[in-house]
């Protein structure tokens, strides 16, 4: 018994070697999402800006982690030309806008409730940040959060305001 | 005894998992996303949530009984980071 | 086995990926109380886990049984006791990419019986996090002595090893199954309990002699586990194990749950039922005295069963936060067991016939409050 069920874990970490994650490369896809306000929000009224696109979720503890980091960020640099958009990931918006009222936030939040956007950007990981250069190609991609990756957050911005 | 059937099953099961791991080349793409986690991380899902009460019940339970062992579990959740 | 889970340890360090995440920080104080076949225990027990660096995350338990035993074995043989257990245990977690290491030391302190135990844990989120690998390994050095016999010392080893596999089949679903296996050796019975054989010279029929087991012991133990979640919001688990070791005892325990959230409670429901079969070298009622080898009369080696249902009812507390506290709850479990014994007799009724006493059974009522607190 012992021996069948060590087969089937060998097999499964043979087969979790082979499952590799896919490299975001290439012009960030476009998407149109309605925000908490609820007007449509697209992507393409950023082209121009350094647009940061955070995926998260309430029932995420590192994504809640991270919202005070991405607001200092955004009161930060917004006026320079940086754009945050927060996608929520969950099927329903009611939860999310009763969590926001109490934690709010400045940047938009947009509700991709049939997990569209979420799919198009491949997302394999919870939270997950793509930022998105001034000419609208992905440059930057954080899997997770973890204490520190602000800094990375605010140095790659930088970089990017730059150009 | 039904246990001999049941350990062979098993270990069939186990070899064809491992077959189709090898020779499949394995491009198993998990099926339940990580946003789709929310049912997974509610709390109510957990599987030991308060580990105090759990080792307590677990050793009133050792500690009458003939069996031990295999009590344990970790798993499931949010999936984060 | 021991090459295959050094392997299997090669083969978790190799892969990489992203970071998993730790246990959350909480600090809980319990107070438990057991009363049942005539024994009454009762104390606290206080844990505390705290994160470090976002890679360690240490834990520390205290816990104490303080015990008033005449249970059916003391009253029958001995005369009633207390008696204090403490056990004192500090836990280790160290989280590197996908995987977390877990060490731990376990000391039990009472005054015939010290225990010593080191745990070793790994384990592994694979297949995009659907997939939990786990394997662990412990070692026990126990010291048994004797009340009132200053010459008595012996010792006891222990080692475990386990191997664990859960699986999240659908977004509602999550599956577990585990492996453990345990080795005991050096003086493993309770150096106080005796075996009755029948003596036509003793004026009950019967006289009492000690016990002598063997000084090994293997068992092997299988479990499954289900978790559902049900489209209301509420958790349906079931638990089957099987049991079975080189004494020849056989068990199944069956466990079936529910949880209900509603507002800031949530209510548990659980019914458990536990049946074993009889050791090979217990008997209740030996023909002769030294009849064979070994010989026990330990109930927990006999044959019974035992069912159980469990309530238990959490209200969530600090909502807000307070301080550093981020939430808070305050919970209540009660547990009802039931015993019944195929083939150990309640000897507090003295038979005409040695053997033909009633079949020992008894209930018991164990309580739990405890808080919790997040930070």
């Amino acid at each position: 018994m012992l021996r069948a069920f060590s087969i089937i874990v060998v097999g499964a970490l043979v087969a979790s070697l082979a499952w590799a994650a896919d490299a975001v490369k290439g012009p960030a896809p476009g998407f149109t999402l309605q925000s908490r306000d609820g007007n449509r929000v697209s992507l393409a009224e950023f082209k121009g800006q350094v647009v940061m696109i955070n995926f998260w979720a309430t029932w995420c503890v590192p994504c809640r982690q991270e919202m005070p980091h991405l607001e200092a960020l955004y009161q930060r640099y917004n006026k320079l030309g940086f754009k945050l958009l927060a996608v929520n990931v969950e099927n329903k918006s009611d939860g999310v806008k009763k969590w926001l009222a109490e934690t709010p936030v400045s940047f938009p939040v947009l509700f991709d409730t049939k997990s569209e956007v979420t799919k198009l950007y491949k997302v394999e990981t919870m939270p997950s940040t793509v930022i998105v250069a001034k000419d609208g190609t992905m440059r930057y991609v954080h899997h997770g959060y973890q204490a520190g990756y602000e800094n990375d957050y605010q140095t790659e911005v930088r970089t990017l305001l730059r150009e | 005894m039904a246990n001999i059937r049941i350990r062979r099953a098993v270990t069939s099961a186990a070899l064809a998992v491992l077959v189709c791991c090898v020779v499949g080349g394995c491009s198993i793409e998990p099926w339940v996303k990580p946003y789709e986690r929310d049912h997974m991380a509610d709390k109510i899902m957990s599987l030991d949530p308060n580990p105090v009460s759990s080792a307590y019940i677990d050793h009133v339970h050792d500690a009458r009984e003939g069996a031990r062992g295999a009590t344990g579990g970790a798993g499931g959740g949010c999936g984060c980071n | 086995m021991k090459r295959g889970i050094v392997g299997l340890l090669l083969l978790m360090l190799a892969s990489t990926g992203v970071a998993g995440v730790l246990p959350e920080d909480r600090a809980d104080v319990l107070l438990h109380s057991y009363d049942g076949g005539g024994v009454t225990i009762q104390g606290p027990s206080l844990l505390v886990r705290k994160q470090f660096a976002q890679k360690f995350s240490v834990s520390a338990n205290y816990y104490v049984d303080k015990v008033s035993s005449a249970s059916i074995d003391v009253i029958t043989t001995a005369s009633p006791y207390k008696e204090q257990r403490t056990q004192k245990s500090v836990g280790f977690d160290y989280l590197h990419d996908r995987w977390t290491m877990n060490l731990g030391v376990i000391s039990s302190v009472e005054n015939d019986y010290s225990a010593k135990t080191f745990t070793f844990g790994v384990s592994q989120d694979v297949f995009g996090d659907l997939t939990t690998i786990s394997l662990g390994y412990s070692l026990g050095n126990n010291e048994v002595r004797r009340r009132g016999d200053a010459t008595f010392h012996d010792t006891v080893k222990m080692q475990s090893y386990r191997l664990g596999l859960s699986q999240i089949l659908t977004k509602n679903l999550l599956v577990g199954l585990s492996f453990e296996t345990i080795t005991d050796e050096g003086f493993l019975n309770n150096p106080y309990r005796q075996v009755r054989y029948a003596d036509s010279g003793s004026p009950i029929g019967y006289s009492y002699e000690r016990e002598i087991y063997p000084r090994t012991h293997t068992s092997d133990a299988a479990s499954l586990r289900m978790r559902y979640y049900l489209p209301w919001r509420a958790a349906v688990s079931a638990e089957y194990r099987d049991y079975h070791d080189t004494w020849g005892i056989e068990g199944g325990t069956f466990e079936v749950g529910y949880t209900h959230p509603v507002d800031r409670w949530t209510f548990d429901g659980k019914i458990r039922s536990y049946s074993q079969t009889k050791g090979n070298f217990y008997s209740d009622l030996f023909p002769r005295s030294h009849y064979q080898n070994f010989i026990a009369r330990d109930k927990e080696l006999s044959t019974f069963s035992s069912q159980s249902i469990s309530i238990g009812a959490t209200y969530d507390i600090m909502k807000g936060g307070w301080k550093f506290i981020e939430k808070g709850s305050l919970n209540i479990v009660f547990d009802h067991f039931m015993f019944d014994y195929q083939d150990f007799r309640d000897l507090r009724t003295i038979a005409a016939t040695p053997g033909t006493e009633p079949l020992y059974n008894f209930d018991a009522d164990v309580f739990e409050f405890f808080a919790s607190f997040w930070f």
